[in-house]
């Protein structure tokens, strides 16, 4: 594919703005510049447009209002309404369209505003993309992306702010993918694009104005590898969306106290790249598994599973710690919300407790 | 792009048309046939799970098929065997897969609520009601928006229509003027449920006011009458007419499914429908036409017959799906890119969808 250039209509924030002190490295390389998330979601979306005319997006108020969260921006004026579809507030309508454009040699990415929303269109992700591929004995495949954004920290309360990967990586047939910065938030979703297979991109609220150095040309992140942005040698942090930033934070506050972190951004909930992850996990010996969706039966006890399974458990110093977000809906007072869910305080603090512990 | 063959014009067609006549009665021989080996296989013990029966609609499937050029597309349903037959799916693939072999359609990953034949343009039967509608009508604005000039029928029944997947895909399909036909067969029940209890409504094709686009109400056992009024509704939507909600009036001879004990209606009431037989109603039409001969129906019937008995004979033989195999990488049988994009030593997939044939079309633009 010929690559395009794409410019950041024109808003690019400062450097400096927003910037989630870790979360990748802030000075762009050759080839590199800095760019919101929500910018470099929204320069993927352009390129692939722009290079595939099979590439279409839709949802609600995606057009000329440029998204809820702004993400889709100029794209509507750039592509036109065809490509860039306003729909009604109908997301099991949206979804199922999605699931039958895919399947009719489109590649359709749909919008859902909230990722709580998707409840809305469960049946359309849950029984009829993630299945069709296999219920068909492979006979067709599902090419359909779902982009929507989840998290808590805005003071929208319990039906907007929830962490919902878990259930999307407990269907098989899925891929989810939770970019963590700027430049994954590109790459990732370029490679969900191209990808044969319905694939769950769940970005971050609190991530859109956050800022990271981002290829200019469309380079894909590929689905399957996590990433490893911090080595460290008394413990490993494993992560997820949001999580990511605050255990760099929490590392780098922890190295001034002589505790050196890993941390593992798992980017990639299925396929999940156990690999990489029970690797950093081995070089430490010591796991804390950090996420901001609540404790039951959520993804890190997937990957506190994997290690219990795995020869990891021996080369264990300590049991294996999770921080997670409460099991309660997200409260709507600040200091309520916060307290449901790991801040960099926390992680800080789980981290010293572990680092001592055997 | 790749010219649709036309269909064929309603005037031309009909029980005085010996060529429309044959054909149309040998689609509904065949459903009725299959439908009844699979009764009978069923109640033998040699079928496995569970089959939701199409015995008495055959009219509906054939006679919106019919009105199909090569290159149109259907969704079905849980009850989907006659509209999989109707669209050209082969009776041996269809056999095999309920008799849970390597063979069938979905290679024994699927089984009767998800039969379907992609490259003949199927979306696929679903098992969930209404599941079949958003898919269809998305299916609709891809064809819209590639200018392939296909028109895609969803099917459904009436319980589909208290669902709210109906009325999110219906406004749909009704704001962006998509070439689509959402055919509800109304057999009067969901599952026990009746129409006059579901819906306060007196029909299913006057919910189509709601949306702004034409709601038609037709004899469902009558397959000259289904066949007009979709040609009608299917040429609305290839000229970018729009949509159409068609209602065929039909009954299920069989119950819901395995476990239906037919507590809900009267044995009057199934003896009443089963007198108003599709096939034998358009028999008797054609001898009337004096289109085909005595000898030409009974030719028909064997023909269908000798047909699912070859399907029965050679799916047995046929081998059965492996655990072993499956078992294997069951993430093969999950994902086209099982390890996902961009991976070094994933084969590379590519992201096309559905159908050689779309896929073609696209490739002679």
């Amino acid at each position: 594919m010929t690559a395009t250039v794409e410019h950041s209509n024109g808003t690019a924030a400062p450097a400096a703005f927003g910037y989630v002190a870790g979360s990748a490295p802030a000075d762009a390389t050759a080839g590199e510049r800095v760019i919101t998330y929500s910018e470099a979601v929204r320069e993927a979306m352009g390129q692939a447009m722009a290079a595939d005319d099979r590439v279409v997006l839709l949802g609600e108020d995606v057009g000329v209002y440029g998204g809820a969260f702004g993400v889709s921006g100029d794209l509507h004026g750039r592509f036109g309404g065809e490509r860039v579809r306003d729909t009604p507030i109908s997301e099991l309508g949206i979804v199922g369209a999605g699931v039958g454009m895919a399947l009719s040699g489109l590649l359709p990415i749909v919008e859902i505003q909230f990722s709580d929303f998707t409840c809305q269109a469960m049946d359309q992700i849950v029984n009829q993309a993630a299945k069709i591929h296999f219920m068909l004995g492979g006979a067709a495949h599902v090419p359909l992306v779902l982009r929507a954004p989840g998290g808590s920290g805005t003071g929208a309360a319990g039906q907007h702010s929830q962490s919902l990967e878990a259930w999307f990586a407990h269907t098989p047939g899925l891929k989810v993918v939770m970019p963590s910065n700027a430049a994954d938030a590109k790459g990732l979703l370029l490679s969900a694009i191209d990808d044969p297979d319905p694939v769950v991109v769940l970005e971050h609220k609190l991530l859109y104005k956050t800022s990271g150095p981002v290829p200019v040309e469309p380079v894909r992140v590929p689905i399957g590898k996590a990433a490893v942005p911090r080595r460290g040698t008394d413990l490993t942090m494993v992560a997820t969306g949001v999580m990511v930033s605050r255990c760099l934070e929490a590392a780098a506050r922890l190295e001034a106290d002589g505790v050196s972190a890993s941390v593992v951004d798992v980017r990639t909930l299925t396929p999940f790249d156990a690999e990489t992850v029970l690797g950093a996990i081995d070089e430490t010996g010591r796991a804390l598994l950090v996420q901001e969706a609540p404790r039951h039966v959520g993804f890190m006890s997937e990957v506190a599973a994997r290690i219990a399974e795995s020869e990891s458990l021996y080369r264990l110093l300590a049991p294996v710690k999770r921080l997670c977000g409460l099991d309660t809906p997200i409260p709507y007072a600040p200091q309520l919300e916060r307290s449901v869910v790991p801040q960099v305080d926390d992680v800080v603090a789980a981290a010293r407790a572990l680092a001592v512990v055997g | 792009m790749t010219e649709l063959a036309e269909a064929p014009a309603a005037s031309d067609a009909g029980a005085a048309d010996p060529r429309w006549a044959r054909e149309a009665l040998l689609t509904m021989y065949r459903i009725r046939r299959f439908e009844e080996a699979v009764d009978d296989l069923f109640a033998r013990g040699m079928m496995h799970g569970t089959m939701h029966l199409s015995i008495g609609q055959e009219a509906s499937a054939t006679g919106v098929c019919a009105a199909l050029a090569e290159g149109d597309l259907i969704a079905s349903t849980h009850r989907g065997h006659g509209h999989c037959i109707a669209k050209g799916a082969d009776l041996l693939p269809m056999m095999a897969e309920l008799l849970a072999k390597d063979s069938g359609y979905c290679r024994g990953r699927g089984g009767s609520m998800h039969i379907a034949d992609v490259a003949k343009g199927n979306l696929g039967a679903n098992g969930i009601v209404g599941g079949g509608i958003p898919i269809a009508v998305g299916s609709a604005l891809a064809q819209k928006l590639r200018g392939t000039g296909a028109v895609v029928v969803c099917f459904f029944g009436d319980g589909a229509t208290n669902e709210g997947a109906f009325h999110e895909a219906a406004n749909l399909a009704a704001i962006w003027q998509l070439p689509v036909v959402l055919v509800c067969e109304n057999n009067k029940y969901g599952m026990s449920f009746s129409t006059e209890k579901s819906m306060h409504v007196a029909t299913v094709a006057e919910r189509a006011a709601a949306y702004g686009f034409p709601g038609v109400r037709v004899d469902g056992n009558d397959v000259e009458a289904v066949f007009a009024a979709a040609t009608e509704a299917v040429a609305r939507a290839r000229s970018g007419g729009g949509p159409t909600l068609l209602e065929t009036m039909t009954y299920r001879w069989k119950g819901h499914s395995k476990s239906d004990k037919n507590l809900y209606r009267t044995r009057e009431e199934i003896e009443q429908w089963r007198a108003d037989d599709p096939i034998a109603d358009f028999e008797a039409k054609i001898l009337d036409a004096g289109s085909l001969s005595v000898e030409d129906l009974e030719a028909v019937r064997t023909q269908a017959r000798d047909e699912v008995r070859d399907a029965v004979r050679r799916s047995m033989q046929a081998p059965d799906a492996d655990p072993r195999a499956f078992l294997a990488d069951p993430a093969a049988a999950v994902f086209a890119a099982p390890l996902g994009s961009h991976v070094a030593g994933a084969p590379a997939v590519e992201p096309h969808g559905l159908g050689t044939a779309l896929d073609a079309t696209e490739e002679s633009k």
